[in-house]
C-alpha cells in the first residue's frame, strides 16, 4: 500500500480513523480525563496531534474528554548518561509547552517508591449500559447550550478545570441505573467527584490556569543505581524489555490513578500491535492477548488503558507525521542497535517486518485476528471469590492449581534447591500451597506458613505463566523495587492465614472431622 | 552517461543514530557511467556516510524492513523503488519506523 501523494485525501482518511475508533468503541465519556501516554515517539506523538486537533475544533463533533499528558524517562534502565537525559527532558518540555496540556514527567526511578495498592486491581463503578453513553452525551450538550462558560474552558485545554463536564462522567459511572438527564443536572458539579483522592482535586483546582504540571524532583543517584543494578541484573534483554514494560505500566497507572485519570492511551499502532500479538504468544501469554492488544484493557478496575492508534500503521504514522510536522523526540531504547535476534521482541520484529514487505498483508490479518480475540472469563468461580491476579501483570492467573504441581513442580523444586536447604516441608515436586489463595488444603499444616521459608518460591507462585518465564531470567529478587516484594508477602501471609482459618470454619468438611471447634 | 548529482538524503526517526547522528545530508554524487539510481544511491551511501552497523540499515540491496523511504515526500513504492532514477536536487528520506510508540 503505497502511501498516496494526495495530502488533504490523507489527512482525512487518516483523522478519520482516529476518531472512528474512538466513537466505535464508546468507551470515553465527556469531561473524563484522560491521560495520554507519550514516549517522545512517532505513534505517540501522533496520538497527541490527533487528540488537540480533535479538541479544538469547533464542532458538535469535538472531542470532549481533559487529557493530561505523562512523560517517564527511562534513561536510567537504557543506560543513557545524566546529561543526555537532561537534554532529553528540555527537548521533551518544549513540546508539551507547546501541546499546552497538563503534563507530568516522571522517571522510571520513581518505581522504587511506589506504594504496593498500584498491583491491586481496583473496582471500577458500573458505567452503566450503552444507553448511558448517549444520555451523557445528549445531557453533555445540553450543558454546553446553557452556561456560556462550558464552551470556553474546554477549548483552553491548559486550563484544568474539569468543574464544567465533570458531573457527567461520574454521575455516569457511579450510579448503578443508566443516569437519565435529570440525575446528571442534578449532581452537584463540585470537581470532588471525579476524584476518589480529595486532595488532588483540591491541588489541580489550585494550579494557575497555564497548563498543570507535575514534575517530581530528580532522582537521586541512589535511585538510578539501584535501577541500573536491577536490569544489569537481568540476564536476556527479553525478560528485560518485559521488566521494562512491567514497571512503567505500573508508574502510569500510579500516576493515573494520583491524579484521578480513568483512562489511559498509549500510541500502539497497528504495525506494533501485530508485533506485539506473536510476541506474546512465543512469551506465553496467549491467555492474556485480549487484554494485551485489543482496545481497551480493564485489568487494573478503575483506571482503563485505550489504544486509539490501533487502526494506523506504522508506516502512516510516519508519513502523517512528516507531512503535518508533526514533533517527536527520538530516545533511545532499551533495545536500540541490539542485533536481530538478541531477544524474541526483535526478532518477531524482524520476522513481521520481512513477511510484511514480500506479502502485503501481513500485518493486517493479524491485527484483524486479534480484533477476534474476545475476552473469555474463566471457568466456575461464578459466584465465587474474584480470581487471583498475577503480581506482575495483574491478568487472571492462567495457572489451573492443579495442574501446578506437574507443570512446574520441576521449576519451582529447581530454584527452591538453589536456596539454602529449608524447612522439611518442601516436598520436591510439589510445590506447597500452589498458586496462592490457600486452595490447597492439607499440606505443610505442621510447618507453619512455607511462604516464609522460601520468598522467592513465594512470589513466583503469584505469577503467571508468562511472568515467571521472565522472572527465569532475574537471579535474584532483592533488586526489585520493594512494592513488589511487599505485596507478594501480603498475598502469600493473607493466603496462609486464610488457610490457617479454614480449618476453623464451620462450613468446612475437616472441621466436622477433626472436632475442632 | 551520468552528470554529478547534488541530493539532499536526510535520516529520520532513530537512523541517524548509525550516521553519527546527522540527520541532513547535502551529498555530491560523482558523475559516473550508469545512472544514478537508489540502488546505487544506497551502495554510495554504505560506503560514504554509514558508520556502523550496516546490518541495520540494509539487506541486501535494500533497506532493511521498517525502513520508510520517501524522496521529495512520496512513498518510493509508487515512484519504483530501488530502481528509481534520481534526479538533481531530489530529496531522499529515510526513516526508521523501528523505533518506539
Amino acid at each position: 500500500m503505497g502511501c498516496h501523494i494526495n495530502t488533504d485525501c490523507f489527512k482525512a482518511f487518516y483523522v478519520h480513523k482516529f476518531r472512528a475508533v474512538l466513537g466505535k468503541n464508546r468507551l470515553i465519556f465527556p469531561g473524563e480525563k484522560v491521560l495520554l501516554a507519550w514516549s517522545g515517539g512517532p505513534s505517540s506523538s501522533s496520538m497527541i496531534w490527533q487528540v488537540l486537533e480533535g479538541l479544538s475544533r469547533d464542532s458538535a463533533k469535538r472531542l470532549r474528554f481533559v487529557p493530561g499528558v505523562v512523560y517517564v524517562d527511562e534513561g536510567a534502565a537504557c543506560g543513557q548518561s545524566p546529561e543526555d537525559r537532561a537534554k532529553t527532558l528540555a527537548e521533551m518540555k518544549l513540546i508539551l509547552q507547546t501541546v499546552g496540556f497538563p503534563w507530568h514527567i516522571v522517571a522510571l526511578e520513581e518505581v522504587f517508591g511506589l506504594p504496593p495498592s498500584v498491583l491491586r486491581h481496583l473496582a471500577q463503578e458500573p458505567s452503566g449500559t450503552k444507553g448511558a453513553y448517549k444520555a451523557a452525551v445528549d445531557s453533555f450538550l445540553q450543558q454546553q447550550h446553557t452556561p456560556a462558560q462550558g464552551e470556553e474552558q474546554l477549548s483552553q485545554p491548559g486550563s484544568q478545570d474539569p468543574q464544567s463536564p465533570a458531573g457527567l462522567p461520574t454521575a455516569a459511572q457511579t450510579e448503578a441505573q443508566a443516569p437519565t438527564a435529570a440525575q446528571t443536572e442534578a449532581q452537584p458539579p463540585t470537581a470532588a467527584q471525579t476524584e476518589a483522592q480529595a486532595p488532588t482535586a483540591a491541588q489541580t483546582e489550585a494550579q494557575p490556569p497555564t497548563a498543570a504540571q507535575t514534575e517530581a524532583q530528580a532522582p537521586t543517584a541512589a535511585q538510578t543505581e539501584a535501577l541500573s543494578r536491577l536490569f544489569d541484573s537481568v540476564k536476556t534483554l527479553t525478560a528485560k524489555q518485559e521488566l521494562l514494560q512491567t514497571l512503567r505500566t505500573h508508574l502510569i497507572l500510579h500516576v493515573a490513578r494520583t491524579h484521578g485519570y480513568s483512562k489511559v492511551m498509549t500510541g500502539d499502532s497497528c504495525t506494533r500491535l501485530a508485533i506485539k500479538l506473536m510476541t506474546s504468544l512465543a512469551l506465553g501469554r496467549g491467555a492474556f492477548l485480549a487484554w494485551d492488544t485489543g482496545f481497551s484493557d480493564e485489568r487494573h478496575g478503575d483506571v482503563v488503558v485505550v489504544r486509539p492508534m490501533r487502526d494506523h500503521t506504522l508506516k502512516e504514522v510516519a508519513f502523517y507525521n512528516r507531512l503535518f510536522a508533526v514533533p517527536s523526540v527520538f530516545t533511545p531504547a532499551i533495545d536500540t542497535k541490539a542485533p536481530e535476534k538478541s531477544s524474541i521482541h526483535r526478532l518477531m520484529e524482524a520476522f513481521m517486518l520481512r513477511l510484511q514487505a514480500q506479502f502485503p498483508s501481513t500485518v493486517s490479518t493479524v491485527y484483524r485476528t486479534s480484533e477476534k480475540l474476545v475476552k473469555a472469563p474463566r471457568d466456575g468461580n461464578a459466584g465465587g471469590p474474584p480470581d487471583p491476579r498475577c503480581l506482575l501483570c495483574m491478568c487472571a492467573l492462567d495457572i489451573d492449581t492443579a495442574d501446578s504441581a506437574t507443570a512446574f513442580g520441576a521449576q519451582t523444586s529447581h530454584l527452591s534447591q538453589m536456596q539454602p536447604p529449608t524447612a522439611p516441608a518442601e516436598a520436591p515436586t510439589t510445590p506447597c500451597c500452589s498458586a496462592g489463595v490457600g486452595r490447597a488444603q492439607g499440606c505443610c499444616r505442621g510447618a507453619g506458613p512455607c511462604g516464609r521459608e522460601d520468598p522467592r518460591a513465594s512470589v513466583i507462585e503469584q505469577l503467571c505463566y508468562g511472568c515467571r518465564v521472565n522472572m527465569k531470567d532475574l537471579p535474584s529478587l532483592d533488586p526489585l523495587p520493594p512494592y513488589i516484594l511487599t505485596e507478594a508477602q501480603l498475598r502469600s501471609q493473607r493466603a496462609s492465614v486464610l488457610q490457617e482459618i479454614q480449618e476453623y470454619l464451620i462450613d468446612s468438611d475437616d472441621e466436622a472431622q477433626t472436632g475442632e471447634s | 552517461m551520468a552528470a554529478p548529482l547534488s541530493v539532499e538524503v536526510e535520516f529520520g526517526g532513530g537512523a541517524e543514530l548509525l550516521f553519527d547522528g546527522v540527520k541532513k545530508h547535502q551529498v555530491t554524487l560523482p558523475g559516473q557511467e550508469e545512472p544514478w539510481d537508489i540502488r546505487n544511491l544506497l551502495v554510495w551511501i554504505k560506503k560514504n556516510l554509514l558508520k556502523e552497523r550496516p546490518e541495520l540499515f540494509i539487506q541486501g540491496d535494500s533497506v532493511r524492513p521498517g525502513i520508510l523511504v520517501l524522496i521529495n515526500d512520496a512513498d518510493w513504492e509508487l515512484l519504483g523503488e530501488l530502481d528509481y532514477q534520481l534526479q538533481d536536487q531530489d530529496s531522499v528520506l529515510f526513516i526508521s519506523t523501528l523505533h518506539g510508540g
